[in-house]
């Protein structure tokens, strides 16, 4: 489902490169873990898959189903199916999370030539998705994420994930700010998205969320590309040694 | 004093005194009111309109931006329109002129003619000073309007919506509202043009409000695409009162908005709220003058603008603390969101602290949409176009919500959206 392919990216405002020569093979299906260390550039992974203008990529491809997505924005990205659950969504006073959620799903859908959702219909479908993961409902009469609690924000995520059902899902430090209660229910969230067709990478500094999540593959990111992948036991590895060993093995 | 004046007079200076002479003795008045009628074009006959050299209208030059005065309107009826929320009571001022007949259920309601014909109008006819060129105007010409006197204790259950609706011409009306104390409900000042012809409106709300008072009072300027709209709104505001006042400008070609506010009575609170949708060539002005003149009284002051095209937008927000107004809590904002190269907004805050115990500030901020916003939205799968005028709209949207009633906001939220989808 997707390919990464020699990437090598930087900060578009001052030249800092991040990514250096990074490869990574997610197939339909596969959940992906992606650690490593502080700064060595997860998150800037997330944001060039999801279109950020604020990275320019020099060198390398990432094809998604075969296809390069690179000149693709980040609103065409989304409604072909990429969606980055955010480390920190932003508050954005003025929008009501309703309007929100019901303009995302109907441009999507306008973008597939599917037809607009029925407002009883729409207004079902986040019912439900807002009871699987517990969400009050009085949250979502309010501005997008504003004064939503770090937990809170996470679970909105994950509600716009179920809405928007994606092909290829990227959880940006989920587990970030969540206790454990909250965390289940994150994961659980998650879980109910796998799926044969779908592939979800999961980008985290710790292996807590992997026994909630279990992936399919690890890779380990280091100064901007994959150092070492293995399955599942290399999180354990790294949850017992730290980072030091790997490192110092790849260089 | 000064000789050579009349012989420098610009085009719309000698059509308003044109327009004066012809309407002799067919302004309604007393002798007073004729008296100050006549004192106050021979002001404009001497000073002219203010020009950039008068402090006051620096941003606006008025005596170079009006360039012409429409004729005098006929008094064909021009359509009545739908209120904004339904169920709102409704007075209408149709071309200038009111409906002799019209009530609302407990409320004294007369026609401002009458005051002027019986002189009772007259002590409150004349300007604020010398810079007061609105006052001076509508001074001069106006004909009519509603004076309201809402009981004490009275609660109105639904907005009391006043449009002044005109089909172009010269339009001058005043609304005199006294509250009682205790009083709660909404108002609406709403100016609207039901054609496109050029029109020259001036208006002058004179507001008392009793003591402990709450009150909303919206002005939501609609007017036609040629029209200069010269607004002033007069408050005192009594002890323990709280006023929530929203000026929401949408249309015009040439507007000036002046808010003349004083908190006369201790324990009072203003909240002002601006909403500036400016586009295509036109030059709006929101103009404050809040007094806090007695200690324990607060305000807070939030105006946000969205500048397009080649519009011109100013707000001058000036607070005074007197001597003795100790305790005052004072906080003006003024945010901008230029949306074009050729867009231009000034702002002037003022404060003038003459007591040493009080909290006052002021903030402005000039921005284009913040990208991470913008990121977000598109991250969803919402087109750049899209996302950007849903930002903008959250960006003013946020202020009409501070109004809580359901209705209400809905209401403006849909002026607001059709303005921006026609503009962006």
């Amino acid at each position: 489902m997707l390919e990464i392919r020699n990437l090598h990216a930087r900060i578009a405002e001052d030249g800092t490169e991040i990514i250096r020569g990074l490869n990574l093979t997610v197939k339909a299906g596969e959940i992906a873990a992606i650690m490593g260390p502080n700064g060595s550039g997860k998150s800037t992974l997330s944001y060039i898959l999801s279109g950020r203008e604020d990275y320019e990529v020099t060198e390398g491809d990432i094809l998604y189903n075969g296809e390069s997505i690179l000149e693709l924005d980040a609103a065409e990205r989304a409604s072909k199916g990429i969606f980055l659950a955010f480390q920190y969504p932003v508050e954005i006073p003025g929008v009501a999370t309703m309007q929100f959620l019901k303009v995302a799903m109907n441009e999507q859908r306008k973008a597939r030539g599917e037809e607009e959702l029925k407002t009883p219909d729409f207004m079902r479908l986040v019912k439900d998705a807002a009871a699987k993961l517990q969400i009050n409902p009085d949250m979502l009469k309010r501005p997008l994420n504003v004064g939503f609690s770090g937990g809170e924000k996470k679970r909105a995520e994950i509600l716009q994930m179920a809405l928007l059902q994606p092909q290829l899902c990227v959880l940006d430090e989920t587990d970030s700010g969540l206790d454990i209660d909250a965390l289940k229910i994150v994961a659980d969230g998650v879980n109910a998205l796998r799926s044969p067709d779908r592939a979800v990478i999961v980008i985290t500094h710790y292996q807590r969320l992997l026994d909630y999540i279990v992936p399919d593959t690890v890779h380990v990111l280091y100064k901007g590309k994959v150092i070492k992948s293995g399955d599942k036991t290399l999180a354990h590895e790294l949850e017992a040694n730290g980072y030091a060993d790997i490192i110092g093995a790849a260089a | 004093m000064n000789m050579q004046t009349t012989s420098r007079l610009t085009a719309a200076e000698a059509a308003l005194i044109e327009a004066f002479n012809n309407q002799f003795g067919k302004l309604p008045g007393d002798g007073a009111v004729t008296a100050t009628r006549d004192r106050l074009l021979d002001d404009i006959k001497k000073s002219g309109l203010p020009t950039r050299r008068v402090e006051a209208w620096h941003y606006t030059d008025l005596k170079n931006l009006l360039r012409a005065i429409p004729a005098v309107a006929g008094d064909a009826a021009s359509k009545t329109v739908k209120p904004l929320v339904e169920g709102s009571s409704v007075l209408s001022i149709v071309q200038g002129h009111v409906d002799a007949k019209a009530s609302v259920g407990g409320l004294e309601i007369s026609s401002y003619a009458q005051s002027l014909l019986d002189g009772s109008a007259a002590t409150s006819l004349g300007a604020l000073g010398a810079d007061d060129a609105v006052g001076r105007i509508n001074g001069s010409f106006v004909r009519d309007g509603y004076v309201i006197d809402i009981p004490a204790e009275t609660e109105l259950e639904q907005p009391l919506e006043i449009d002044i609706v005109h089909a172009g011409g010269q339009i001058h009306t005043r609304l005199p509202v006294t509250f009682g104390a205790g009083v709660k409900g909404t108002v609406i000042e709403r100016h609207l043009s039901v054609t496109a012809d050029a029109a020259l409106v001036s208006h002058v709300s004179d507001i008392t409000i009793g003591d402990g008072s709450e009150l909303t009072w919206i002005i939501l300027q609609q007017q036609g695409g040629d029209d200069t709209h010269l607004g002033q709104i007069r408050i005192d505001l009594g002890a323990d009162a709280k006023l929530k006042l929203f000026v929401i400008n949408a249309g015009g070609k040439l507007v000036r908005q002046e808010l003349h506010i004083k908190a006369t009575g201790e324990g009072s609170d203003l909240t002002l709220r601006g909403i500036n949708l400016l586009g295509g060539e036109t030059h709006t002005d929101v103009t404050m003058v809040l007094g806090h003149n007695v200690p324990n009284t607060g305000s807070t002051e939030i105006i946000r603008n969205v500048v397009f095209d080649r519009a011109k937008g100013v707000f001058q927000g000036m607070i005074r603390v007197a001597p003795d107004a100790q305790k005052t809590d004072a906080k003006m904002a003024c945010n901008t969101l230029l949306m074009s190269d050729d867009a231009e907004f000034s702002v002037k805050p003022e404060l003038e602290i003459f007591a040493d115990d009080v909290q006052c500030g002021h903030g402005a901020t000039v921005a284009d949409i913040d990208s991470n916003h913008l990121y977000y939205l598109m991250a969803r799968g919402i087109p750049e176009n899209k996302a950007r005028a849903m930002l903008v709209n959250a960006f003013v949207a946020e202020i009409v919500e501070e109004l809580e009633d359901e209705a209400l906001v809905d209401a403006l939220e849909g002026i607001i959206s059709a303005w921006l989808e026609k503009h962006a």
